[in-house]
């Protein structure tokens, strides 16, 4: 071979590189094309907007736009209203962990022996495929108390006067109407949760369960040293959810009872600000804190599930 | 002997015991579940007089089938049905197709605009869906979007970074010898992608699906935010909409509900064992 060949073989193959290389570059650039504008427009655009505008004053229109610097944050942080929605995330936050336990509870029981356990997991789950607002609607009405005029009294009303006892105001009674509130959220979540746990448990190897059986283990020594460990990412990963669940709660509340007697949360709140108030700046303030709020939590997650590893 | 007898009595009883408590547990959360699902059935076919009068878990003593009607015609559930499903269909296509497109590609070729546009989608999934609505909405308005179908559609399909993982999970399961041998006999990556990956995904695509398709279909805030119209109803405006003109007639809303368990219940049914795996793969991936 001559040197000559060398070298024009050398210039083909970068040739044909080069091409390899701009057909690669061209086909990235056209599948990313669309997500990459989506992603921009639609998420940090507005992100840099909702930070920006937090130190305004402005409505919807910006029209008489004015630069207030930290007057928003500190409007959220002062006024009682605004506060007490975190306060209300604080049920839902103790809601989720009772629903976690009770998952748990009832995944346990239906990984055992047990008849029908297809029918009961099916039971459990359904709710979670129904329209947010016509679960909402279902205990708008379950809850209800009659006024003797148009409305009689809802289900669980009639229950209580059915034993004898008197109605109680569930939606209009402040503390008991967010306890109501957390109820129809573990009603409708919590078969997820349990779909997740027996997801889990079942992909724990029999041949553990076996040797525990061999080592005459008794159940709760099972549950305590297979299942639990077994499962325990999926827990970690349930909780963290659920914190960032109980701070952005809005669909149950602000349809049951539009947010009223002391059971507005932190989003519905956000959401008037903007677009019923008009006050975008202040909105946005709102929309930032939250935003920040869940990046600590990321980072706990973080922190802990590394840990777990 | 008797002492026997005693021991083996009590050998019985604790399991018996113990199973009786399991059984109980669940037949009361099966109650817990029913209970306020079976008022609704049967609210739903009394008529207004009846509804007032009778004990919420008597049953009708006629069926009153224009509650239905009332429902279906007047409070715009069909409609609501109609356009829910447009969305759905939209929406999903395009979710798969972006999504396969963009995981291929983040997974497949190693670029810095790849890696750049990863880190974004990953920052992007901490940022509160609904609260940002505040200033999404300035944008769909100048772009004259609010009040059209597009506003929700580009939404459902630009945001979801949780089926892009899906995918990219996925794929990194998938053979790069598939490819390799496709490209050395000529193919092009469009050749590749549609022609091998796409199929491959159909697992993939599935789970995403599931996913998709309930929360669209449970989602109440976007739709509710920027297709106000009553035409533009989906199925959960549509009932949402029913607390002002029936606020006080429960069997017309109930009749309402149960027109749109329906179709929940019957997708649930047909494909119980396909919707629980999706969601549990989805939700380990976030």
């Amino acid at each position: 071979m001559t040197k000559k060949n060398i070298t024009a073989e050398r210039l083909a193959s970068r040739n044909k590189l080069s091409k390899a290389y701009m057909e690669k570059m061209i086909t990235v650039c056209l599948f990313l094309l669309i997500p990459t504008l989506l992603l921009v427009i639609f998420t940090y655009i507005p992100a840099a907007e909702m930070v920006k505008f937090s130190f305004e004053e402005r409505d919807q229109f910006g029209q008489n736009v004015k630069f207030v610097g930290l007057e928003n944050y500190k409007t959220v942080f002062t006024t009682p209203e605004y506060f007490a929605a975190f306060k209300n995330s604080i049920y839902y936050l103790c809601g989720s962990f009772i629903q976690l336990g009770l998952a748990l509870f009832i995944a346990t029981i239906l990984c055992s022996k047990i008849r029908f356990a297809n029918f009961f997991k099916g039971v459990a789950f359904f709710p979670y495929m129904i329209n947010t607002v016509a679960v909402a609607l279902i205990f708008r009405r379950f809850f209800q108390k009659g006024d003797g005029i148009t409305n009689t009294d809802g289900t669980l009303n009639s229950i209580i006067t059915l034993f004898g006892g008197d109605p109680v105001k569930f939606l209009s009674t402040e503390g008991l109407v967010n306890i109501c509130l957390v109820f129809v959220s573990i009603w409708r979540y919590i078969g997820f949760d349990i779909v997740m746990f027996i997801g889990a448990i079942q992909s724990i190897s029999p041949d553990i369960y076996e040797a525990a059986d061999l080592d005459g283990a008794n159940r709760f020594q099972v549950f305590r040293y297979i299942i639990a460990p077994g499962i325990r990412p999926i827990i970690l990963l349930q909780m963290i959810l659920a914190v960032k669940g109980a701070i952005s709660v809005y669909e149950i509340p602000f349809i049951v009872t539009g947010g009223r007697f002391g059971s507005s949360t932190f989003v519905i709140q956000t959401t008037e600000t903007a677009f019923k108030f008009q006050k975008v700046g202040l909105a946005s303030a709102m929309a930032v804190v939250l935003f920040l709020i869940i990046v600590v939590v990321t980072v706990i997650q973080k922190l802990v599930l590394k840990e777990d590893k | 002997m008797a002492e026997q007898v005693i021991k083996k009595q009590q050998k019985n009883f604790l399991p018996t015991f113990l199973a009786f408590l399991k059984y109980s547990v669940l037949v009361i959360s099966c109650l817990v579940v029913f209970i306020p699902l079976v008022v609704v059935f049967l609210g739903s076919f009394k008529s207004n007089t009846e509804f007032l009068s009778s004990n919420v878990f008597a049953l009708p003593t006629e069926f009153e089938w224009s509650n239905y009607k009332t429902a279906f015609i007047d409070g715009k559930v069909l409609l609501g049905l109609k356009n829910t499903a447009i969305l759905i269909v939209v929406s999903c296509t395009g979710t798969i197709l972006v999504g396969t497109m963009t995981a291929y590609v983040l997974q497949r070729f190693n670029t810095v605009m790849g890696k750049v546009l990863k880190a974004a989608f990953l920052l992007a999934t901490l940022f509160p869906a609904i609260s940002m609505q505040v200033t999404v909405y300035r944008i769909m308005n100048g772009f004259h979007l609010v009040g059209t179908m597009a506003a929700p559609i580009i939404l459902y399909i630009g945001t979801d970074i949780v089926s892009i993982y899906i995918f990219m999970q996925f794929l990194d399961n998938i053979s790069y010898s598939l490819d390799e041998s496709a490209i050395i006999d000529g193919a092009n990556y469009f050749t590749v992608f549609f022609k091998i990956i796409l199929p491959l995904l159909r697992p993939a695509i599935a789970t995403v699906l599931i996913i998709k398709v309930i929360g669209i279909y449970n989602d109440f805030y976007t739709p509710q935010l920027y297709m106000p119209s009553e035409e533009l109803s989906v199925v959960s405006t549509s009932l949402y909409r029913f607390m002002g003109p029936y606020g006080a007639k429960w069997e017309i809303i109930f009749a309402g509900i149960v027109i749109c368990i329906i179709p929940a219940l019957v997708i649930f049914l047909a494909l119980q064992k396909q919707i629980y795996a999706g969601l549990v793969n989805g939700s380990v991936k976030e």
